[in-house]
């Protein structure tokens, strides 16, 4: 049977005076609602939203941190970069200035060396003068001799005197040599 | 308005316009219900709308028992629905109200009557059950009841006996001659009228709301027969246009309860000028 089955029309009903079993009614049913959600659920849910704006909070912090580390970070790297340039130019630096005192050595070297050659050399060539000029004196005077004694047909016996004549006859020809010079 | 003991509603007959029998129009017995137990002529009875209250109660609970049993920090769906509607009453009316600091400890009054009387009020367009459960004065009534004595005592107890008489008649020497006058107008409609008008604001929206759906509901059912059709489709199209109407005016007077009975618990705790 449907429930909209109008009743009874006993004397007119007044819509404003409220029939206790519904009211009571009412009232519990709000009791139970009132009951479950101030006691239990909305507690429940007050503390998760707590939570939640915490957990935001944490995140913000958080982000916050790892954006300062990285600026931290970067900042370390380009230090560290800026470092290892400057190293590098120093080290070109040195380098250089190395490689220009290593050729000024060998330099110096070489141009000693050269020098001790060249004295070296000089020097044999003032003694091997020197013999030749000896051996030639002794020859000159040898072959000036034999001339001397086949041109006079005598033997120039005399060493004193001979040797005294031809000293003399070289001194004579080294003063025509130096006066031609 | 009939009150034929033997009519029955359009849609329980077979009787229609041009069948020789009078449109059986809607009124106050389409708010009275036969009890489901008991006797009516005793207080000892279960009725319809009792059940739709009990019921409805359940399903509110139920609802937020499924979304804020076990809450998340991440909320699924349905926590998500739950927390918007908590939200909505706790921020957009509570503390709209009566600010932050002393609205927080009338938080879970607001939030289950706002929800309470939305689920009253849904009911008239549930199939099924579609009768508003609010459209009865005795539960309107007890809501208010309680709100009522939630304000007087709050007034008592924040301003003690001589604050409260001045907070409930509006005592402001400034008026002079009047004052007598002033603070009479300003007790009744205070503490007398404020009550009543509480809940027969919500009362007769919904009262109201369901006679115009009954009245198209019927008419659409009666009319149906010969050219009445096309006056039947009419009828019909403003049913669906009363419905989405009744749909939006419910929630409307939820909002509008709860929000009397922030300015009220306000107007208890202000300190009076």
């Amino acid at each position: 049977m449907s429930p909209l089955v109008q009743l009874a029309a006993e004397e007119a009903e007044n819509p404003l005076l409220p029939p206790i079993p519904e009211l009571v009614i009412g009232l519990i049913a709000f009791v139970i609602v009132f009951g479950f959600l101030a006691k239990k659920l909305l507690p429940n849910i007050n503390k998760v939203l707590e939570e939640r704006r915490e957990a935001i909070e944490g995140g913000i912090e958080k982000a916050e941190a790892a954006q300062t580390e990285a600026q931290s970070v970067l900042e370390q790297y380009k230090a560290q970069l800026a470092e290892a340039r400057h190293e590098a130019a120093r080290l070109r630096q040195e380098a250089q200035e190395q490689g220009a005192a290593l050729i000024a050595e060998m330099r110096a070297e070489g141009q000693r060396q050269r020098e001790e050659i060249v004295a070296a050399g000089h020097a044999q060539i003032e003694a091997d003068r020197k013999a030749a000029a000896s051996a030639l004196r002794q020859d000159v005077g040898k072959l000036a001799t034999d001339l001397a004694g086949k041109l006079v047909g005598e033997s120039l016996e005399d060493h004193a005197r001979q040797s005294r004549v031809i000293d003399r006859f070289l001194d004579e020809l080294e003063e025509k040599a130096e006066a031609a010079r | 308005m009939s009150a034929d003991p033997s009519q029955t509603l359009a849609f329980d007959t077979s009787c229609h316009l041009f069948d020789g029998c009078g449109f059986p129009a809607p009124g106050l017995h389409s708010f009275l219900f036969k009890p489901l137990f008991g006797d009516a002529d005793s207080n000892l009875y279960f009725n319809k709308t009792m059940l739709l209250a009990l019921l409805g109660s359940i399903i509110i609970v139920g609802f937020f028992w499924a979304a804020f049993a076990k809450p998340k920090i991440v909320p699924g769906k349905l926590q998500l629905v739950a927390e918007a509607g908590y939200d909505f009453v706790r921020r957009g009316v509570v503390f709209e109200t009566i600010g932050k600091k002393e609205g927080e400890k009338y938080v879970p009054l607001v939030v289950s009557l706002f929800f309470f009387v939305w689920m009253m009020n849904l009911w008239s367009i549930i199939p099924v059950a579609q009768f508003p459960v609010t459209a009865i004065i005795a539960y309107p009534a007890g809501l208010a009841l309680v709100v009522y004595v939630l304000w007087v005592s709050l007034t008592f107890k924040r301003h003690g006996f001589v604050g409260a008489f001045k907070n409930f008649t509006g005592y402001d020497k400034t008026l002079g001659p009047v004052l007598p006058l002033s603070m009479t107008i300003e007790f009744f409609s205070n503490l007398l009228v404020r009550p009543f008008t509480h809940a027969v604001r919500l009362f007769a929206n919904m009262f109201a709301g369901h006679t115009l759906l009954l009245l198209f509901t019927i008419a659409s059912w009666y009319m149906l027969n010969g050219i009445g059709i096309a006056y039947s489709a009419v009828s019909f199209v403003m049913v669906i246009v009363m419905t989405a109407f009744e749909l939006f005016i419910q929630a409307v007077q939820a909002y509008v309860f709860v929000l009397l009975t922030c300015s009220y618990i306000q107007g208890a705790l202000a300190e009076h000028h």
